[in-house]
């Protein structure tokens, strides 16, 4: 095996910040390479210098030996590097084809484009590397994972033997994940190197050949990973000691703050996504959700908030009967909700952070005096909430938008934890947060469950579920299956569980 | 930061007007003519006493359909209604206003209650379609001033609520009588009318509402997110539904001034196309209470102005030609202020990301 790259000494600083300093990566051709590191570790930077969209102030990259001097992202493709984005750059109303050919389109004496060629190579990229994609499909009727394997054939039908992959994951379901570990396989086997960009350890440790982990801006560590344990990578990420979860003994109070009962739901579709649903949850408790996405937690949710309203059954929340109230009236009656989606359901992404802080709270006090927003009050507990949640930030007067992404939501929890809310809705509370962001949110949780709050939390990090939960409930097509007991469950019990399999 | 943050609110309308001059000035060179002259002359025309009295005049009207434009772009809604909610609210008003005999005070509170309702009401129309059949504001905004002009002219016959002077075909309803009239102040030569007064009142009230009360807090917030907003338990359509009645309303006070201070009734030569003016003025004002009076005041005072240049040989379109260039500029600058101000708000994220993991590692 040779080395493909070789990242020596590169270091960027933009003005205040230095964002990468001494990084040091060398990678092996046909390998899955893992660069992980907290939000803000200076990945994204590195791959901006890889893929020549920044310009390095010191250092130098060299490709098979060559040395690289990129001035835009068109000299590393001509290179052989490809880049396949977070957030896919797909046009929906057109085909898989026209999506992958678009920009670099196989053209004629005429100028007219060679369809079957174009369609040729892509089919023959397809089956060589099982990526499985119809070029006739509309990208609209794709899935999310599909549109990741259109994403990837992008790139290598551009050519690229080297693929930056930015955090691929993020997005994807359980299964799907397993599809692009299988395909991302199928690239390595034929010679392509991958490096693949996240801050999910278990992943990181199943899929990659080597890892890299970057902290503050540098590399901070190179391991195998067979050589190395989740907790040892954590540790070099965050740079000391990794925070556990201690929930402590049980803190259940004797009254139900959330009673569901035999609540039915059809969406748009007509589909019924909700079957008829009973779940209790006790103050003091933390009753874990899991299930595959899509069996129904996202309107469970949304019943709950009373963002829709339930064909049949009930919904109480401490005593309020929240299948006919509004989410006004839910909200006031002391229900915290972090969203799963926290651009689009938890904040006012141009709006100031302590209007976000009033943002949920606005209809009581202390945020609302009468028919005013209490500003002062709004900044004060803005300012409790950046320092004990360790929200990074200048000031309270950015935009939420200027924050990263484990900010933002440590923000929102900070927020939906104001005012010791009875009943605690938390979606994905740590979905794209990175593991320091991780400790210091479950530990408002359990601390939320010992002042009595009644917690829900919904998440597909099976590990959370396990180590916050004092019930799992599982939650297959619609309906509570299964009741599991997170001290004598295995991971494999619950994915039993979560697949319609009925558990004694 | 509050320092910075007023250097380029005052920036970008400040380099878009003196872009618009350089550019202007080009054009008038091109055309032969001096720009220094002609900036002298609209100068010294619309400087002039009781010129700059009904430039301000006209400055009320431009500023109350600049805040009703407004109040809708906060909600990301494009009232384009405008001009017909201010024209059917005036008619109305001044129908209204000639049929009773009140006190002073109540028969004017009675006339502007009277414009307001009407436009609230008219722009609600288009508020429940946008609400309730999700169709285009700015369509069925189109549509509702065609047929508010429709209206008007059909009422305005003789046989029904209006009636012609002799030897006129003017259509106007009947006088006002005095109790119903606004007094005007005698400033300089010109009448200045006391409406002046409605529009401060209404911009103030604009200001605290949206930026002091829940209320406005819930407008803005469903403005930016419609889905955040219904998350946090705002009842979203609904706020976008009273947000366009209230943009009608104060669109319904536009032409109250003139009626109560001036013209004592309504007749088809009342002025129109207020709409578009609205829109551009509160896009160049921001949107902001102050920022819509500065820009409603160079606005007149350029219309003010123009009829001078005609004497020095210089067209009046290019009064038109530096307004026109105005609000293009404006945009592309506030977009420039905003991407610079969020990639400093960046900056000094990432800086006090560094500084506290720095701690830490001391620590």
């Amino acid at each position: 095996m040779t080395k493909v790259i070789e990242i020596i000494g590169i270091g960027k600083k933009y003005p205040g910040v230095v964002a990468n300093d001494n990084v040091n990566i060398s990678i092996e051709g046909g390998s899955i390479h893992a660069i992980i590191g907290e939000n803000g570790a200076g990945k994204s930077t590195l791959m901006k210098i890889l893929f020549g969209l920044v310009k390095p102030d010191s250092g130098s990259i060299r490709v098979r030996g060559e040395e690289l001097n990129l001035k835009s992202p068109q000299d590393a493709i001509a290179k052989g590097i490809g880049m396949v984005h977070q957030h896919f750059m797909l046009a929906d109303n057109a085909t898989v084809l026209e999506n992958v050919i678009l920009g670099s389109e196989p053209t004629g004496a005429l100028g007219t484009i060679h369809y079957a060629a174009a369609r040729e190579k892509l089919t023959e990229i397809s089956q060589r590397y099982g990526l499985e994609i119809d070029p006739d499909q509309l990208v609209a009727s794709l899935g999310v994972g599909e549109r990741q394997r259109v994403e990837i054939a992008k790139v290598l039908f551009r050519g690229a033997e080297i693929l930056i992959l930015d955090e691929p994951t993020a997005v994807l379901v359980p299964q799907e994940v397993d599809e692009l570990f299988s395909n991302l396989k199928g690239l390595t086997s034929n010679g392509l190197t991958i490096i693949f960009i996240s801050h999910k350890l278990d992943e990181v440790l199943q899929i990659a050949d080597d890892i890299t982990v970057m902290r503050r801006g540098t590399t901070v560590a190179n391991v195998h990973p067979k050589e190395t344990s989740k907790k040892a990578l954590a540790e070099y990420m965050i740079g000391g000691a990794l925070p556990e979860p201690h929930p402590g003994e049980s803190s259940r109070g004797s009254d139900k703050a959330l009673k569901v009962e035999g609540v039915s739901f059809t969406d748009h579709d007509g589909r019924k996504v909700i079957n008829e649903l009973s779940l209790d949850i006790f103050s003091g408790e933390i009753v874990g959700l899991a299930g595959v996405e899509g069996n129904g937690q996202s309107e469970l949710i949304e019943l709950i908030m009373g963002l829709v309203k339930a064909d049949s059954g009930s919904i109480e929340i401490v005593g309020l009967d929240a299948s006919v109230a509004t989410t006004r009236q839910i909200r006031d009656a002391g229900v915290g909700y972090i969203p799963q989606d926290r651009h689009r359901d938890g904040l006012l992404l141009g709006a100031s952070l302590w209007e976000n802080r009033v943002l949920g709270h606005q209809g009581t006090a202390p945020m609302a005096d009468g028919l005013w927003v209490n500003k002062s009050a709004a900044k004060s507990d803005s300012e409790r909430i950046v320092s004990e949640f360790d929200v990074r930030t200048p000031s309270i007067n950015v935009a939420a938008h200027a924050l990263s992404g484990g900010n933002q939501q440590k923000f929102i929890v900070g927020r939906e934890m104001a005012g010791a809310p009875k009943v605690l809705i938390a979606a994905q509370p740590t979905r794209g947060v990175d593991v320091g962001a991780q400790a210091i949110i479950w530990n408002h949780l359990i601390e939320a469950r010992r002042n009595g709050a009644a917690v829900l939390l919904v998440s597909a990090d099976l590990d959370e579920i396990f180590k916050l939960s004092d019930r799992i409930a599982v939650i297959f097509r619609g309906e509570i299956t299964n009741y599991l007991d997170p001290k004598k469950a295995t991971p494999e019990t619950l994915g039993m569980a979560m697949t319609g399999e009925k558990i004694a | 930061m509050t320092q910075k943050k007023w250097f380029w609110a005052l920036m970008a309308p400040l380099a878009s007007v003196i872009f618009s001059i350089g550019l202007t000035s080009l054009i008038l060179l091109l055309k032969g003519a001096s720009p220094f002259g002609t900036f002298k002359v609209l100068w010294d025309f619309g400087s002039q006493g009781s010129n700059l009295v009904s430039e301000v005049n006209q400055t009320v009207a431009y500023y109350l359909a600049g805040v009703a434009a407004a109040i809708g772009f906060k909600m990301l809604l494009f009232n384009i209604g405008i001009d017909g909610q201010y024209r059917l609210a005036v008619f109305f008003a001044a129908v209204v206003g000639a049929q009773v005999h009140l006190p002073p005070v109540l028969h004017v509170l009675l006339i502007m209650t009277t414009a307001v309702v009407v436009g609230a009401l008219w722009a609600s129309i288009a508020g429940y379609l946008k609400v309730k059949r999700n169709i285009s504001e700015v369509i069925s905004n189109i549509m509702l001033n065609t047929i508010a002009s429709g209206l008007i002219t059909y009422l305005l016959q003789p046989t029904r609520l209006g009636y012609n002077l002799p030897g006129s075909n003017n259509s106007q309803t009947p006088p006002v009588p005095k109790s119903g009239w606004l007094p005007s102040f005698h400033i300089a030569g010109g009448n200045l009318y006391s409406y002046i007064f409605v529009a401060i009142a209404i911009g103030a009230l604009y200001w605290v509402l949206l930026n002091r009360s829940v209320f406005g807090f819930n407008l803005r917030a469903t403005g930016m997110s419609f889905r955040a907003a219904r998350a946090s338990g705002i009842n979203a359509p609904r706020m976008i539904f009273i947000t366009m009645a209230i943009s009608g309303g104060i669109a319904g006070l536009t032409g109250i001034g003139e009626m109560m201070g001036n013209t004592h009734n309504y007749s088809l030569s009342f002025p129109n196309g207020y709409a578009l003016t609205g829109l551009a003025l509160a896009l160049i004002g921001r949107s902001s209470p102050i920022g819509i009076a500065f820009a409603a005041f160079f606005w007149s005072f350029l219309e003010g102005a123009a009829p001078a240049l005609d004497l020095y040989g210089v067209p009046v379109e290019i009064v038109t030609v530096m307004q026109a260039i105005i609000i293009i500029s404006t945009v592309v600058s506030y977009e420039l202020v905003k991407r610079i101000n969020l990639l400093q708000q960046q900056r000094l994220v990432g800086a006090a990301a560094v500084e506290s993991t720095t701690k830490e590692a001391v620590k």
